[in-house]
């Protein structure tokens, strides 16, 4: 196996176009390492990403911030302003394994792990999160949502890999929450994962929203009905069991050791309800 | 294949090494620089057994590689005691009996010097939050926790 650690985009896209064989991106290496161990992963080369210029940083953009592909959650929950504008992020982000594991994992690798369970995944995606990825054909935006397309699979084409992912400006009255079931308190893997991204306005009703769902499909799925059952609303209570029913419609997950249908179908309503009421509150709503 | 040549701090002291591409950190740990302190549990981030620092980062060193330390400040438990002065947390392990096999001690100490370097005046949630990912099959965890405690304890008071 190769080793490559390149210090520029423009050299690990040549690098990656230059392999034939299976070549890893590594940023924290918590998923890849696992997977190497296991046999479940045999790459001929591995590329690191974390000496790239801006992999390692959180940086402020049009408002937003531009979360560099190897930042770990550790960093990010250091970050106030990040936490400040977007804590259903990053608290989700660091629901993601021990004090060990987040000193490393970083939301990229999540993203492009594709796990249905990911617990960064729908908080990203309610937050209209863009990943940037480089490639053989230049740097293109594209939705967080769009880069999983099955379990451990993802769009991203030959050579091309993420490099950061935006989250956008937060107008006032503004906030998200994130919360998953497991049937401990810690370290464990999301039967169901829920995030809510909500906007109000100066009187408290929902001017915008977007609501996520992880592990009911098999890739984080966004809810549009959801969302409009919260829109033009103050989320009362009406509100709130029209987002539960729209959640619990959405789901379409399997049984297995972790949870059953009828289960993860029911806690979607319920984790849903719990975000919003989190995401409200912390928006400043009287 | 021609070994990856790595520069490094470790506990202190500039080291380096020669290690295989997909070979990891806690691999060359022990088995090439015969730092053994550092145990292997699981080999996939579950148990905390092989805890170190990366640039004052708690990680586990089975999901590192041996090249990705290039440049870095690496700490062990090798480092912990200074001589043979035990650190705090050393001693209240010992005086709570805080360990019975002792494959996690390591670990669990690594872990605990982070946590009160984060945090010095931890509160016990706190304290069982941050050791979460180290595993000890042993003891039941009480006596850690008690241990973890009164060395805070000890060490704002020395302070």
């Amino acid at each position: 196996m190769h080793y490559h650690s390149p210090t520029s985009v423009e050299d690990a896209v040549k690098v990656l176009a230059a392999q034939s064989g299976d070549c890893r991106i590594l940023a924290g290496g918590t998923d890849l390492l696992v997977r190497m161990r296991s046999g479940l992963a045999e790459p001929d080369a591995i590329l690191d990403i974390k000496r790239i210029d801006g992999m390692r940083s959180i940086t402020r953009e049009e408002g937003g911030f531009r979360v560099g592909a190897a930042v770990s959650g550790t960093e990010m929950a250091e970050h106030a302003a990040l936490v400040a504008a977007w804590p259903g992020v990053v608290e989700a982000t660091g629901l993601i394994g021990s004090t060990q594991i987040q000193g490393r994992a970083t939301m990229a690798g999540n993203l492009c792990n594709a796990s249905p369970a990911a617990d960064s995944v729908p908080a990203m995606v309610a937050a209209g999160a863009v990943a940037q990825v480089a490639g053989p054909n230049g740097v293109r935006d594209i939705p967080v949502a769009q880069i999983p397309t099955g379990p451990g699979k993802t769009s991203l084409g030959p050579g091309e890999f993420v490099t950061s992912i935006f989250l956008p400006a937060r107008p006032d009255r503004a906030s998200d929450a994130y919360l998953r079931f497991i049937p401990r308190t810690e370290m464990d893997i999301a039967v169901v994962g829920c995030g809510v991204s909500i906007t109000l306005d100066a009187s408290g009703t929902c001017t915008e929203a977007r609501v996520a769902l992880g592990a009911v499909a098999p890739t984080v799925i966004e809810v549009p009905e959801a969302a409009t059952a919260l829109v033009g609303t103050p989320l009362d209570d009406p509100a709130l069991s029209a987002l539960s029913a729209a959640c619990s419609a959405a789901a379409s997950p399997i049984s297995d050791k972790r949870g059953t249908v009828e289960f993860r179908t029911h806690v979607a309503g319920v984790l849903a309800r719990r975000a919003a009421v989190i995401a409200k509150t912390r928006a400043g709503a009287a | 294949m021609s070994k990856i040549h790595v520069t490094t701090t470790i506990n202190g002291d500039p080291t380096e090494f020669l290690c295989e591409a997909d070979e990891t950190l806690l691999d060359v740990l022990r088995d090439r620089l015969g730092l053994t302190g550092s145990k292997e549990g699981c080999g996939t981030g579950d148990c905390g057994a092989c805890s170190v620092t990366v640039g004052g980062r708690l990680v586990c060193s089975c999901l590192m590689l041996g090249a990705e330390a290039e440049g870095q400040e690496i700490g062990t438990i090798e480092g912990m005691a200074e001589g043979e002065s035990l650190h705090p947390l050393q001693k209240k392990f010992i005086e709570h009996a805080a360990l019975q096999c002792g494959i996690c001690t390591p670990g669990l100490l690594v872990a605990a010097k982070s946590l009160l370097e984060h945090n010095p005046d931890p509160t016990e949630e706190e304290t069982r939050y941050w050791l979460a990912g180290n595993l000890c099959r042993c003891t039941g965890y009480d006596k850690i926790i008690r241990a973890v405690m009164d060395a805070g304890k000890d060490m704002r008071e020395a302070s």
